[in-house]
């Protein structure tokens, strides 16, 4: 009897998750496999068009001057974007972690861009981060000359080559608190017991930081590294509310959706979407993974 | 003792420092949506207002009304579906793993980190080719990619709970549907929390998939925002009154509930 039952729902836990399992299946790999087939494909204009085109598209893309633009900004915002996030998420964390009163205020007030839509930072950002000069100085700049501090004045995104780093210090604002709630909770689970002795054995605040903690916090350092790293791949929304789609700020993910639905260019547009995936997948797969393996529980 | 404190008080000096640098835009966007249309320059942006008006927000909900209204009519069942789906799933992922589900799971995570743009064309194409449009669509686009964190975060959560707890409800004849029911969903209260919160707010921040489902009339809030932030004739306080418009419904709930915010958010770097 009690067999009988078993396998019934054996067979109901099946039928239970096969629609989420099918949309998965449909909707991401499906989806993937068709943008694969349009990357390939000579689709430009308003009718599909699936004629045979190889890897011309993607060829293209490595010439393309746009692109290289695309890379050169990937690379300058994922740098200071992660960079920063992580050291001043790690820096609040270590603040936060010394006991000090009003912690859970502080904590909520680092965390709370977090639920912001990039549109709005953006919004703000941009009137932030006016470059207008003269008489017309406003935002930061004007701000750092109530401070007498002029010489930090500087022309934000709109700086030639380096523009997309001042959209990264939006970022940053956003993202930090993340970071900061991830060491946060590493520092936390850090048994008290091995700092005491290494006060015990003599060691300064700063060398217990350096030699005990820090190398503990590693494996979040990693997942932030990660987490961070495939969100600066997919940044987005954020350039488009600072900036439009100005191509002295353009980033793949920008450049994708401009050709695809406004250049009607489907094949050009699938294959920049593809590396894009590929780089995050580069980065992803290896992390699910891990992570799966090391679960406490199973 | 006494030197320790003195250095203790002394760390409020970065604390505070940071706590200005993350308010900062807040506060443009609070005096800035509050002055009067006679008070705002761009030259006194950094000023607190003389009285408290409500010229912007006027000028600002009478341009974003409609699309805060859709916004809400599309994020709420986003929010409920996904969250049930989720539950169900990571049910049976935890607690009845069939053949193949140590397998399918990664998979289905996977989805969570993609860049949406790989599956855009077919998406827009698909929904065009069943006729399924703007809010409709909108709506069934984040049910279905919120799927694997939903399943992730309630799997997380029931795998946690003892496996002695289902073993005792089967001998007491009950099935899978009734273990579900009665002994599961009493206790997912919070992980509900946690999930709800999290897809309503991520549905109601995203952009992506809101411009290129939905046109002119159905347009969720941050697609309207960014319009209005593009035009050069809305001028930039009302954009900031609408910011605040914008911005205000996830961070009423982020206030509100925190620390299942929090949650949500350790849930999405798998870390539950």
């Amino acid at each position: 009897m009690r067999k009988f039952f078993a396998d019934k729902d054996r067979v109901l836990s099946v039928v239970l998750v096969l629609p989420s399992i099918l949309a998965v299946l449909i909707f991401i790999y499906g989806f993937i496999g068709w943008t694969v087939r349009v990357s390939l494909s000579k689709w430009k204009g308003l009718n599909p068009d699936y004629t045979w085109n190889g890897l011309t598209n993607y060829i293209n893309l490595f010439s393309d001057p746009r692109f290289a633009v695309d890379v050169r900004n990937t690379v300058i915002f994922t740098s200071v974007f992660v960079v920063g996030t992580i050291l001043l998420g790690f820096f609040l964390a270590v603040l936060l972690d010394q006991g000090l009163k009003g912690e859970g205020f502080f904590r909520s007030l680092f965390l709370f861009p977090m639920a912001i839509s990039y549109i709005v930072t953006g919004v703000v950002w941009r009137w932030l981060m006016n470059p207008a000069t003269g008489t017309r100085t406003s935002g930061f700049n004007l701000l750092f000359s109530y401070l007498h501090l002029d010489f930090l004045q500087n022309a934000w995104h709109t700086t030639p080559t380096w523009g997309i780093a001042a959209v990264a210090l939006a970022a940053i604002w956003q993202m930090s608190g993340y970071t900061m709630a991830l060491y946060l909770a590493g520092l936390r689970a850090i048994p008290h017991e091995l700092r005491e002795a290494a006060q015990i054995d003599g060691a300064s605040d700063l060398q217990i930081y350096r030699f005990v903690i820090l190398p503990l916090l590693t494996p979040v350092t990693l997942s932030a590294l990660i987490i961070l790293g495939h969100m600066s791949l997919k940044v987005f929304d954020l350039i488009i509310a600072i900036a439009g789609k100005q191509l002295p700020l353009d980033v793949p993910a920008i450049y994708m959706w401009q050709t695809t639905f406004d250049g009607l260019f489907y094949g050009r547009g699938a294959a920049i979407s593809i590396l894009l995936l590929i780089s995050v997948a580069v980065l992803i797969i290896p992390y699910i993974i891990y992570t799966l393996r090391t679960e406490t529980f199973k | 003792m006494n030197r320790l404190r003195f250095s203790k008080n002394f760390l409020y000096v970065p604390l505070v420092f940071m706590a200005i640098f993350y308010l900062i835009p807040l506060y443009v966007m609070l005096v800035t949506s509050f002055k009067s249309f006679a008070e705002v320059d761009l030259k006194t942006m950094w000023n607190l207002p003389a009285g408290i008006h409500f010229d912007n927000f006027i000028e600002a909900y009478s341009k974003l009304a409609p699309s805060l209204w859709n916004s809400f009519a599309m994020v709420i069942p986003a929010a409920v579906l996904s969250s049930m789906l989720g539950s169900l799933n990571g049910y049976i992922f935890a607690k009845w793993k069939f053949r193949g589900a140590d397998l399918i799971f990664p998979l289905i995570l996977f989805g969570m980190f993609i860049p949406y743009q790989s599956i855009l064309i077919p998406l827009v194409q698909f929904m065009n080719a069943v006729g399924i449009k703007g809010l409709v669509g909108l709506t069934l686009t984040h049910i279905i990619y919120g799927i694997p964190i939903t399943t992730l975060t309630f799997r997380n959560y029931y795998a946690s709970l003892p496996q002695e707890l289902l073993e005792a409800a089967k001998i007491d004849g009950a099935d899978l549907l009734k273990i579900y029911r009665h002994i599961l969903l009493p206790i997912s209260i919070p992980s509900f929390v946690v999930v709800l919160i999290w897809q309503f707010t991520s549905a109601w921040n995203d952009f992506l998939f809101a411009v290129v489902l939905t046109g002119n009339k159905d347009w969720p809030i941050t697609v309207a925002l960014n319009n209005m932030a593009g035009s050069q004739i809305i001028a930039w306080n009302v954009q900031m009154a609408g910011s605040l418009l914008t911005a205000l419904p996830p961070l009423l709930v982020y206030i509100l509930a925190g620390r299942y915010f929090l949650r949500g958010l350790l849930a999405g770097s798998l870390k539950g």
